[in-house]
């Protein structure tokens, strides 16, 4: 997980207030804008997909990983997190409402292939993603990825 | 056997199914190559059973072939409880 908490280093912005999905995915795609990692353009592809395939993008329960195509304007390997203040729907019948949205882009099939299999391992571990939505910043987020001992429940 | 993970454009979704569907296929001794796919270039050719987001069934009306679908895409234990009884099934069904 070393590599995923060191490529969301900086691109990480938590409690975000955001009306619906499609400003969640834009304000995602402004967190990898600022960092120079993608084009304006891409953010907006990652929204025509949703729009026009559907929101499988929701993963499992709560989380979205939103992405387009390389030549949607991925500038480099990159993957971010917002976390949002408050759930929103994406109209997935199953893992609505989202609060957790990872953005990523990837400049060919290869380069993001190690961060996205660390990622899936990371949301396949419940109690992981309870700590991601218990972490207050973002140094606790990298901790998390990392591998810190996670609190006992209900603490 | 050839298995096909589908999803909208073959750089997410569908490699962390075939992540996920390779190693339960290994740790169960079934031999297979897994693809993951985008909807564009899928034409249902030469895939003996695919496994796509349940949020994509509308994409595979009409597909006539073994198809899984998956609600929870990081639950091993969703993927593993869906894919091996068809999984089995095909293997069944070679001469």
């Amino acid at each position: 997980m070393e590599r995923l908490a060191r490529c969301l280093t900086g691109r990480v912005a938590l409690d975000v207030e955001a009306r619906d999905w499609e400003e969640a995915v834009r304000l995602a795609g402004e967190v990898l804008e600022k960092a120079g990692d993608i084009e304006p353009a891409y953010t907006e592809a990652m929204i025509r997909t949703v729009r026009e395939i559907g929101p499988y993008i929701v993963v499992t329960p709560g989380v979205a990983l939103p992405h387009a195509r390389p030549e949607n304007g991925v500038l480099r390997a990159a993957i971010g997190l917002v976390r949002l203040a408050r759930p929103v729907s994406f109209g997935n019948e199953v893992n609505d409402p989202v609060d957790l949205v990872f953005p990523f882009g990837t400049p060919d099939r290869d380069q993001h292939i190690e961060v996205l299999a660390a990622l899936s391992r990371l949301l396949s571990d419940p109690r992981r993603v309870a700590a991601l939505r218990r972490a207050a910043t973002e140094e606790d987020i990298l901790a998390v990825l990392r591998g810190a001992p996670l609190a006992p429940a209900g603490s | 056997m050839r298995v096909v993970a589908l999803c909208g454009m073959g750089f997410g979704t569908s490699l962390m199914l075939k992540m996920f569907i390779g190693e339960i296929l290994e740790a169960h001794g079934v031999k297979a190559e897994v693809h993951a796919w985008d909807l564009g270039s899928f034409k249902g050719q030469d895939a003996d059973i695919v496994v796509a987001p349940t949020d994509m069934k509308k994409h595979l009306e009409g597909y006539q072939g073994r198809v899984v679908l998956i609600g929870n895409l990081t639950d091993r234990q969703e993927i593993e409880e869906k894919l091996l009884p068809v999984v089995r099934e095909f293997l069944d069904a070679q001469p």
